[in-house]
């Protein structure tokens, strides 16, 4: 178990700024999700992390020892990355001793170690079997039981699940945080599935462009976005926009969308005329023939469960989330009403949200 | 007319059998999605269509002609693969007009410019068709993948995976636009995936594979709402549909030869314990933003359902369930009174 400290950590490549001085600590035994999509930055921190990059400026701490300039092997941490690379030629069991028996611990203690491990990972059964005769799902467990091997202080997930098929990963997910719980690690696990991330993490930092948008717990993030990328790359669908042009006023409990007075939490603070943007998740829109608030419906996706009906309004299309046993047809007029409580104004230039009752104040 | 039958086709690899008998028929403009995990024989299915295996019985017939012992060349069919391989020194425009330029189609050149054009339109790649295809982000190097395959006018795509390489975010904004492109050109694909979402929200009919047999084909909602098996049942559906020992509920309206009971998550109410029905605890709650997820213990079962946000659960919790249109299966896994007749 550790505490991972990362401060101002920043990396260039030439000329590109990969990571630009980003700030987060990593509790003792927390699962800390990094989510971002592709080039963001959030493989580069995690290799900073492992030392397997040396960062362009700022610290790295590992219980509060400073371990920016030690190598990878120096510092007590476990790598486990996308693509388990087994060696072909050894068993299971010889798989898993490797990095004890590189580290040349006693013969006695690498065969504990190694039946420690397949018993918390539940592959007691295989170690004697070669891993090319293995599911993708065990093999993911042989590469998990040669990071745990050595009960490092951490362990860094770079998309471990990302090569599985996609319901075997939501498995995979609930069996990596079980893990995690049961060995009182300190993980740090890097995506771009939201919802691994909401499945798994204690924490989420949201990654964009090189720097850290905003960092608390799943619904935290989820409720309570504090920009619109945040908004945006969190839920499927993601958060609906609606654009409107307007000035704003502290104490402001409603917003007009398209002529229709629209409810939201009360605002804490003056806007001059601007540009700006009313953010509704698709599970708070509902249809009500009475709103004023009006848009066609311009197609349907069928989920089983639920169904996601696109509207299009004189403001952007909007996605409402509505049970699979509703009538929708592609073309009629609908009325919507906003769940008044979970509105989220951005401004639209920044991106960033503007301070109101859901968000208690405070903003950026 | 059919755009594309297999007919008891078969295919077998040394010990594996990767498709078992295998019969469909894709109608011309109909998306068609082959869903199941690694291993059911859908991929193998689509390289038998397109020729890049041979079947070793059955026939493969493309707009009424048996093409069985013909190569991939003679087939008019265009794959997309799961891992979209461009001309790295081409440009876009370069990459996109390539099928168009083969000897063997002798293009005009004019007509191949209208048809790039027209194709880097649709896909919203028109601003990147002068760059080098290494320039482009992951998303738009697949949509230049699957622009390369639509310049040609096949009898049909045959698309393995094409999204799975992708972003989540980028996924599923490609999902929806392949799906308006197809709608808009009318064309006739066949489409392999393990992902439950693309298959519901894109296919016009879902084929449901395992083990290299062809389990149940039809409309998504036929196939969430009546599955003919407990196998199916569970390929669909977010939870999963639970499945449970008939035994833990049994009611007056079971079925005798009921062994499991299949509860999807809109088919199960929780109420405070004053109200009768079955007892269950509150295992864990799982918060993924738009849904809770609730985990129940009902005697020595779990069961996984959606919360009512409204509703204020937490762990230790005793309630009482009810349950709607359970579905029920026998010893075999298949479902009792399918087709409609318990519907």
């Amino acid at each position: 178990m550790a505490e991972i400290r990362v401060e101002f950590v920043a990396k260039n490549f030439g000329t590109f700024s990969a990571v630009k001085g980003v700030n987060f600590t990593v509790d003792h035994g927390s699962f800390f999700v990094i989510l971002g999509p592709s080039g963001c930055g959030k493989t580069t921190t995690l290799r900073m992390i492992a030392g397997l990059e040396l960062p362009t400026s700022g610290r790295i701490l590992l219980d509060g020892e400073d371990v920016t300039a030690l190598p990878a092997s120096a510092r007590d941490i476990a790598f486990v990355f996308q693509l388990f690379a087994l060696y072909p030629h050894m068993n299971v069991r010889q798989n898993i001793a490797f990095p004890l028996r590189c580290q040349n611990y006693p013969r006695a203690e690498i065969k504990k170690a190694v039946e420690d491990a397949a018993r918390l990972l539940r592959i007691g059964h295989l170690l004697d079997r070669r891993p090319g005769g293995l599911s993708g799902g065990d093999r993911q467990r042989v590469a998990l039981g040669r990071a745990i091997v050595r009960r490092p202080k951490a362990f860094l997930m770079d998309e471990p699940l990302g090569a599985l098929d996609s319901e075997f990963r939501r498995v995979m997910c609930g069996e990596l945080r079980e893990l995690h719980d049961r060995i009182d690690a300190t993980s740090v696990y890097i995506t771009h599935d939201q919802l691994e991330a909401m499945a798994m993490a204690d924490r989420i930092a949201v990654m964009n462009a090189g720097s850290v948008e905003q960092i608390g717990a799943p619904q935290e993030i989820y409720d309570r976005p504090k920009t619109m990328f945040v908004a945006d790359f969190i839920g499927a669908p993601p958060m609906n926009f609606l654009g409107v042009h307007t000035a704003l006023r502290r104490g402001d409990r409603a917003i007009k969308i398209d002529g229709a007075l629209v409810e939201m939490p009360e605002l804490f603070e003056d806007r001059a005329e601007g540009r700006f943007a009313l953010g509704v998740r698709p599970e708070n829109v509902s249809f009500a023939d009475s709103s004023s608030l009006r848009g066609r419906v311009i197609g349907t996706e069928y989920l089983g469960t639920t169904q996601i009906a696109t509207v299009a309004t004189a403001s952007g299309p909007l996605k409402a989330r509505l049970p699979s046993d509703k009538p929708v047809k592609v073309g009629e007029i609908v009325g919507l009403t906003l769940r008044a409580d979970r509105l989220s104004l951005f401004d639209a230039i920044s991106g960033h949200v503007l301070a109101s009752a859901l968000y208690g104040g405070s903003h950026g | 007319m059919a755009e594309v039958s297999l007919v008891d086709v078969s295919k077998r690899f040394g010990d594996v059998e990767a498709v078992r008998g295998l019969s469909i028929s894709i109608k011309d403009g109909e998306f068609v999605v082959l869903l199941g995990p690694t291993g059911a024989g859908k991929t193998t299915t689509l390289r038998l269509i397109a020729g890049l295996e041979r079947p070793d019985g059955g026939a493969v017939v493309i707009r009424g002609r048996d093409v069985t012992r013909q190569v991939p060349a003679e087939r008019d069919v265009a794959f997309v693969f799961q891992q979209y391989s461009l001309y790295p020194h081409l440009t876009v425009y370069d990459n996109l007009a390539f099928p168009l330029r083969s000897p063997a189609r002798r293009m005009d050149e004019a007509l191949i410019r209208r048809r790039v054009q027209q194709v880097a339109e649709l896909l919203h790649i028109e601003q990147k068709l002068a760059n080098r295809a290494t320039a482009l982000s992951g998303g738009e190097m697949q949509r230049v993948a699957i622009g390369r395959a639509l310049v040609r006018e096949p009898a049909v795509y045959l698309m393995d995976e094409p999204l799975s390489s992708l972003d989540a975010k980028l996924r599923a904004e490609l999902r929806l636009e392949l799906k308006r492109i197809q709608r808009e050109l009318g064309t006739t694909i066949l489409y392999v995936t393990h992902d439950q979402i693309e298959a519901m929200t894109m296919a016009d009919r879902i084929g449901v594979m395992s083990e290299g047999i062809l389990i149940q084909v039809g409309a998504p909602r036929e196939i969430y709402e009546q599955p003919k098996s407990a196998y199916v049942a569970s390929r669909l559906g977010m939870p999963a549909i639970n499945l449970i020992p008939a035994e833990l509920v049994a009611s007056a309206s079971q079925p005798p030869q009921a062994r499991t009971v299949g509860l999807r998550t809109e088919h199960i109410r929780i109420f405070s314990t004053d109200r009768p029905g079955p007892r269950a605890q509150v295992h864990r709650i799982e918060h993924l933003g738009d849904q809770n997820h609730v985990h129940l213990r009902l005697v020595t079962h779990s069961l996984v359902t959606l919360a009512d946000p409204a509703q204020d659960l937490k762990a230790g919790d005793e309630v009482s369930l009810e349950f709607t249109a359970p579905l029920y299966f026998d010893q075999a896994g298949n479902r009792i009174g399918a087709e409609g007749a318990m519907a």
